[in-house]
């Protein structure tokens, strides 16, 4: 019995390092190539060890006028979006956890239907929408990194609602009736009340509103077209791709650069981000 | 049906001791309990019997064998837990009949083992229902009936009646000794309420801190203590513990308790106390049914002295009187009908045939 | 207070999916309706019915692979001492972590026709080296690869939060009743986690149909267009190809399919909320 119990923990074990290495070499994979000079790519010793490792390729990033761009309209549009997002998550949230109104249940559900309509599906009349907008009333609404601004929200508001409305709830409504009679008015409970103690599930729909629109792509390719609207996933993948010269070095270290405001979000509140996820489903 | 033996079992959690080495042997068709305290151990040995946890060192024995190393299911055991533990998607008939669907048991056999210990239970009409339709009780009942469906060597039962309301909790008190006497399987029953050991088991073994304080039927572990913690956890209310002087008298030895109470000792118990005399450890052990109201006679061992009660607590048929004395609280047991108020003095009786001296620094009773 | 959400989803999400449904009836220049005719058109073409069967075996095996895959790397995290839990778990999620456009991206120099690193490795130990991207068959695999990957951490998330929610004592009367790990994993595991798998397996259907990222950037659709899904052929004729009205028609045709899946996701939601 005792034996079994080892047996288990070896094979678990065996399986994790397997899958590790699975899951883990394309990153390291990444990284390794980062660290080469063009000609160490080119040539034909083994891709998986660098043999003389460079910074060059970073350098060159940090140095980059087209990549800084990339990422100073990455940051300004998810910040935008997360302070947007939270602003109409979470009084929404209030609403339909707390305040039985009518049709707050369809509502609620309703949210969550929202979050299953995939931006492949809204992309298109979308950009009809804002291409005509922009002719009717020389708006510019096109080619314009705000645009996504407008846009994103429709990715994070649902899930960040609805993450939100599942921590409301939990919060017993004694808490309500302690501050009522303390003489609290809606507005007040929630600054004062809701807010700090759910603050658990704020963090976590804040983090999960910030990489969404980090890491959205459909968007930006279909409302940006000059290099210096685009954000980082876009940025990349069509700037740094010049005709038949693939800058592999650069490329790789493009990502990882721009893989690093999520990477460091989840090395150090993990465990928010976790929770963001499994709120979804496990509060359902 | 088997014997159950236990011999040295340690178990150890990394340093922690949490089993100190047990030795116990419960003949076949026994009702055993393990009593104790929170931490002492009695459901880690339980477990330990099971399978579910690791022995350090020592040996469970059931039947002939030595199980050590035999996983849970081939010990042929049968387990109760504190929480039921139904399989929630499973009908209560299902629950039942899981381990023997396993074992490839056939359908006829597994029917009818079913329907006896539903009826057995009073489980006959809810064979169709899901745990979350079930009351405490019921799933409870549940638990057992798949104990009993099993057949077993050895019931285990881990604190069964833990999460019932207290009404409850004796109705089924009963149910399990009635089962036990109809099914007599060896059983091994863990608790911490030593009103139900008393009461189910045939012999009681009372744990602290990893091992054993005594082993005795019921009875023998209320009116015999051996050691100070089990006079103090057998009994309820429990045993008063009054710090007392024992002095050399003339006649014999004499029990001081504090200036105006003092008792003789009987002669036959001088030889035992002789060597304590002038012990600064010694407590005097008596229980509060053994301190009740003067009446007209006293019976030989009944010496008299007199409190002034502080709370008086009306039960109904009887009233409970506590004083200190020497800075314990001492409960008394009196008449509903002797008058004690706060304050007023009473006379009261002590049945030093049932005095218990105590050396608090071996914690053994002398 | 509840307004503005109302208003961004009324103004950012129906609207533009009902004016999708308009749009898919117009014509190239958008100047006339033409009713259906767009999804005639569509019927008609073989490539069409190409991107459904392949956004389907898409879908599909690559929910399989990731339910799977999750469902036993929690088992396997779960036995593993609790200490140590977290740093397997924080190590196994970083696909889902990245930026998918950008792991992609490190995939794709991964399967380079010239330089690809596992085809050096191939190489090296007597395997023929494979056109990752070049072959149909080949390329249809490394999307649904890098699909996997990418996905697979968030259902290990999930199944692990749903083991850890099994109580421990069921398990310890199965063994008592006799069960060995098979068992226990076939008779409770499974039907306790029932309805997180459904919720999941259903939600992630839904976003894996409607992928762009991963096939966009690895193929772009081809080659010979057997890569090619729903969003990334809606966004060839759509955006690049100028057809708005194809485009639309395209993307709409996922939706009966999204709303059958939509549907039983509500409802286990909803069991779940009243069997809790």
């Amino acid at each position: 019995m005792k034996g079994e119990r080892k047996r288990a923990l070896y094979w678990s074990y065996f399986f994790l390092i397997l899958f590790a290495v699975f899951f883990l070499t394309p990153p390291l994979y990444m990284l390794i190539t980062s660290l080469k000079s063009s000609a160490e790519i080119g040539a034909v010793t083994n891709p998986w060890w660098v043999y003389n490792p460079t910074l060059d390729n970073y350098k060159a990033l940090l140095t980059s006028e087209s990549y800084l761009t990339f990422f100073r309209n990455s940051a300004m549009v998810s910040v935008i979006v997360v302070i947007v997002t939270m602003l109409i998550s979470i009084p929404a949230a209030f609403a339909l956890a707390r305040m039985k109104f009518w049709g707050s249940t369809t509502l609620a559900t309703g949210v969550f239907l929202t979050y299953l309509i995939p931006e492949t599906l809204l992309f298109i009349p979308l950009f009809k929408i804002f291409a005509w907008f922009n002719d009717t009333f020389d708006i510019s609404l096109m080619n314009h990194w705000w645009v996504l601004v407008i846009i994103y929200p429709t990715l994070t508001v649902p899930f960040c609602t609805w993450i939100m409305i599942g921590y409301f709830a939990s919060i017993p409504k004694e808490l309500d009736e302690a501050a009522l009679i303390d003489g609290a008015g809606y507005f007040q409970m929630l600054i004062k009340i809701f807010i700090p103690v759910a603050l658990p599930g704020i963090i976590a729909a804040t983090i999960f509103a910030f990489t969404v629109s980090w890491a959205d792509f459909l968007y930006p390719m279909a409302f940006t077209t000059s290099a210096d609207q685009m954000v980082l996933p876009a940025g990349i993948v069509t700037t740094l791709i010049k005709g038949d010269v693939y800058a592999w070095g650069q490329i790789m270290g493009a990502c990882l650069l721009g893989a690093m405001p999520p990477l460091l979000i989840y090395a150090f509140l993990m465990d928010y981000y976790i929770a963001g996820l499994t709120a979804g489903a496990t509060k359902g | 049906m088997a014997q159950v033996n236990l011999r040295k079992l340690v178990k150890n959690y990394d340093e922690t001791p949490a089993v100190r080495g047990i030795d116990l042997d419960i003949p076949d068709k026994e009702f055993v309990v393990l009593v104790g305290p929170s931490g002492c151990g009695k459901t880690t040995t339980l477990r330990m019997i099971a399978g579910l946890e690791d022995i350090t060192d020592g040996e469970v024995v059931i039947g002939e064998d030595v199980v050590n190393d035999v996983p849970p299911k081939d010990r042929n055991i049968a387990m109760v837990f504190q929480n039921y533990a139904l399989y929630p998607h499973m009908t209560v008939h299902e629950n039942m009949s899981f381990g023997l669907r396993l074992k490839k048991v056939p359908k006829e056999e597994i029917n009818s083992r079913v329907d006896n210990a539903a009826r057995i239970l009073g489980l006959v009409d809810l064979l169709n229902r899901k745990p979350k339709q079930l009351s405490g009780g019921q799933r409870q009942r549940v638990a057992m009936g798949r104990a009993i469906v099993r057949d077993p060597k050895v019931f285990l039962f881990d604190e069964p009646l833990s999460n019932l309301d207290a009404k409850l909790r004796v109705q089924m008190r009963t149910e399990i000794k009635k089962i036990h006497q109809k099914v007599r399987t060896t059983t091994v029953y863990v608790t911490h309420d030593q009103v139900e050991a008393m009461t189910l088991a045939d012999r009681v073994v009372v744990m602290n801190a990893g091992r054993i304080e005594q082993v005795g039927a019921p009875n023998e572990l209320y009116h015999s203590p051996k050691t100070q913690f089990v006079a103090g956890f057998i009994g309820s209310p429990a045993m008063n513990m009054i710090p007392c002087q024992l002095e050399q008298a003339a006649n014999g030895l004499s029990l001081t308790l504090n200036g105006s109470i003092r008792f003789e000792i009987s002669p036959e118990r001088t030889s035992r106390y002789k060597g304590h005399v002038g012990s600064r450890t010694l407590l005097a052990g008596l229980r509060p049914e053994h301190l009740i109201e003067q009446r007209p006679h006293l019976e030989p061992g009944q010496q008299a002295f007199e409190a002034a009660p502080e709370v008086v607590e009306p039960m109904g048929n009887e009233t409970l009187v506590f004083f200190p004395v020497n800075g314990a609280d001492v409960c008394a047991r009196v008449d509903p009908g002797c008058g004690a108020r706060p304050g007023a003095p009473l006379k009261l009786v002590a049945d030093l045939r049932h005095l218990h001296l105590i050396d608090s620094a071996t914690g053994r009773v002398l | 207070m509840a307004l503005p959400l109302i208003a961004l989803i009324a103004a950012l999400v129906v609207y533009p999916a009902l004016y999708s449904i308009h749009l898919s009836m117009l014509n190239k220049s958008l100047e006339h309706f033409v009713g259906f005719d767009n999804f005639k058109f569509l019927f008609t073409r073989e490539t069409f019915w190409m991107v459904v069967k392949q956004s389907c075996i898409f879908a599909i095996s690559a929910v399989l692979f990731k339910a799977l895959i999750g469902f036993c790397v929690a088992h396997f995290v779960h036995n593993v001492p609790a200490k140590g839990q977290r740093k397997w778990r924080g190590m196994l999620l970083i696909p889902w972590v990245i930026p998918p456009a950008m792991s992609t991206l490190g995939w794709f120099w991964l399967f380079d026709p010239s330089y690809s690193a596992f085809n050096w490795l191939f190489v090296r130990i007597g395997l023929p080296a494979v056109t990752w991207l070049g072959d149909p068959y080949w390329a249809r695999f490394s999307v649904i690869l890098v699909n996997v990957w990418y996905g697979a951490p968030f259902f290990l998330i999930m199944y692990l939060a749903a083991l850890k929610s099994v109580p421990e004592q069921l398990y310890e009367a199965a063994a008592i009743d006799g069960a060995n790990w098979w068992q226990k994993i076939w008779y409770i595991t499974l039907p306790m986690m029932r309805n997180i798998i459904s919720i999941t397996v259903l939600f992630s259907l839904i976003v894996t149909f409607a992928n762009f990222d991963i096939v966009r950037i690895l193929t772009a659709g081809g080659p010979i267009d057997q890569t090619h899904v729903f969003a990334t052929w809606a966004f060839l004729q759509g955006i690049e190809g100028g057809d708005i009205a194809l485009g639309a028609s395209v993307s709409l045709f996922m939706f009966p399919i999204l709303a059958i899946a939509a549907i039983f996701i509500l409802r286990d939601i909803n069991r779940r909320g009243n069997e809790a």
